[in-house]
């Protein structure tokens, strides 16, 4: 009975580490299950948005470019927009490092966001808020780096 | 029910050890990505067409050393970066003609950094030089006296790299827009192009230090030798070897701990700002870190969208898209490199904890700071824990 009892107790000190290694791991790392989709809807659906670094593979460092193509949902490419860059890393409570800007139209419905930095590993929301002719929206992507 | 007890056991003590013999796919990566062997080529410096030019770097170095560059032959640029002692002087505030608010900063691999001093209020090299120099805490000269100096002391040097120097007849023994009141009335004084011609021979003076200190570079160390036989899925042994504690340490930096968060990469920096409630030195003026760093940057005119720069603008990115406001900035520092940091207490940006095991308090208690929002959590550490980090840190000083 006495030995019994000490290896209940044995087990339930392990289950308990094992429990706080792993919510030790849950906030290091991004939650499971994110969507990571570099194509999505703006929030109030006004617009197809894909993103894509300038070049692969995403680096952690240096400072970058990506190219956010915006369309209607049907297709047509968006010209003119006016596209505000944000962002952060939701687990940190911070913002970007840098104040990225959407520095040129490259045409059919692409634009150069420049001055991009991610200097932590983890997950980083990248946050666009577009102004065009359908109106204003917000698109939210997810990266894990 | 004894018997079925046991393997269930077994099993979560498996899960729950503190060290397994292997690291994970994930750990060995992060372990590879600190090694000085993921280091990238130094990129080239467009903003300083002799960044990479030996006379320049042999020039620099003459100068670096040079205590006639001070208001009274005093100061060099090496009385507070000590070429033995990784270029810092384990001093708690440096001390050029008077004593200073912050720390030394160490120089190696400084070139990489994309903003300079502890609140990024430079963004180059070159610019980052001139600073000192007429600091009247530091060298406490003006650029009017350092063009006349190098005239008089250094001209074929200066002119086989620069070019011929201006006519400096007319031109003050002293003075500077950022000198004593006089100093400051003769530099008003002069024509807008001597002006221009001055700062010229002035920033060049940075331009040939910033080749020299482009060539001081981190060493590998234990923890180097250690990381690449990990990824090269090697057993690390003889100097590449750690012990257990050190392990341990690495363990509890890449993991629990936190630390990889911003001591992140070959040089164990993020290069950003962080604000992680340092508290204030008792006595020195306010200071706000970053936040004030940004504005100064941004009125540089030695900055990379100033008239000094030399090559295209798009050099400029990190000016360009630099965050310039915002609570995030307050009291905000730069991350430090660790590499040879064990060696050289006291730490933070004004040497304000002695030792690193005071640093290692002060990262479990995570005190709130003074103002804007430190970025710290507290930590549950053991004293094993502790001891271990500290260990660990040891092998990135050897």
């Amino acid at each position: 009975m006495n030995r019994r009892s000490i290896l209940i107790a044995l087990a339930a000190a392990a289950l308990l580490a094992a429990a706080a290694f792993m919510a030790v791991r849950v906030m290091m790392t991004p939650p499971d299950g994110l969507d990571l989709a570099r194509s999505k809807a703006s929030a109030r659906g006004l617009y197809a948005v894909t993103i894509a670094p300038e070049k692969e593979p995403l680096e952690q460092g240096p400072l970058h470019s990506w190219i956010l193509t915006l369309k209607t949902p049907d297709g047509a490419p968006v010209e003119g927009a006016t596209i505000a860059v944000g962002g952060g890393m939701p687990q940190h409570g911070h913002g970007l490092p840098t104040q990225p800007q959407a520095t040129a139209y490259l045409g059919d419905g692409r634009y150069r966001i420049e001055g991009v930095r991610f200097n932590m590993s983890g997950w980083w929301e990248f946050t666009f808020d577009i102004k065009a002719a359908a109106g204003d929206d917000r698109v939210v992507f997810n990266l894990a780096l | 029910m004894r018997k079925r007890l046991i393997p269930i056991l077994l099993a979560l003590a498996g899960l729950t050890a503190c060290q397994p013999e292997e690291f994970t796919d994930a750990e060995k990566a992060t372990i590879a990505s600190l090694s000085l062997s993921a280091l990238p080529p130094l990129p080239a410096d467009t903003t300083n067409r002799v960044a990479d030019d030996a006379a320049a770097a042999a020039f620099g170095a003459t100068l670096f050393f040079e205590r006639r560059l001070s208001r009274d032959g005093t100061v060099a640029c090496a009385t507070c970066h000590l070429v033995d002692r990784q270029f810092q002087d384990d001093r708690p505030r440096s001390v050029g003609l008077a004593m200073t608010d912050r720390r030394a900063m160490p120089l190696a691999g400084v070139a990489r950094a994309p903003f300079l001093f502890w609140d990024g209020r430079k963004d180059s090299l070159w610019a980052q030089a001139l600073g000192p120099l007429e600091d009247a805490r530091e060298h406490g000269g003006t650029r009017a006296a350092y063009a006349h100096f190098v005239a008089a002391t250094f001209r074929d040097r200066y002119e086989r790299i620069f070019g011929p120097l201006p006519d400096l007849a007319g031109v003050p023994a002293a003075a500077s827009p950022l000198g004593s009141d006089a100093e400051s009335a003769a530099w008003e004084a002069m024509p807008d192009d001597k002006k221009r011609e001055i700062d010229t021979v002035f920033a060049n003076l940075g331009k040939a230090i910033a080749a020299f200190e482009r060539t001081i570079v981190h060493q590998p160390t234990r923890f180097d030798r250690f990381a690449d036989a990990v990824a090269a899925g090697k057993a690390p042994e003889g100097d590449a070897a750690l012990s257990e504690q050190e392990v341990y340490g690495l363990r509890l930096f890449i993991g629990r701990a936190n630390c990889v968060t911003c001591h992140n990469g070959p040089r164990f920096t993020d290069d950003h700002f962080h604000n992680t409630g340092v508290p204030p030195v008792d006595g020195l003026p306010d200071d706000t870190g970053r936040a004030a760093g940004a504005k100064k940057v941004l009125d540089d005119p030695f900055n990379c969208l100033g008239a000094y720069r030399d090559g295209s603008e798009e050099a400029c990115g990190e000016l360009r898209f630099m965050v310039s406001q915002g609570e995030e900035l307050e009291r905000a520092f730069k991350t430090p490199s660790l590499r040879g940091a064990a060696a050289r207490p006291p730490y933070m940006h004004s040497g304000q904890i002695a030792t690193l095991a005071d640093v290692v308090d002060h990262y479990v208690r995570a005190p709130a700071s003074v103002s804007g929002h430190s970025e710290l959590k507290p930590l549950k550490l053991s004293d094993r824990e502790r001891a271990a980090l500290i260990a660990f840190l040891g092998t990135l000083a050897e």
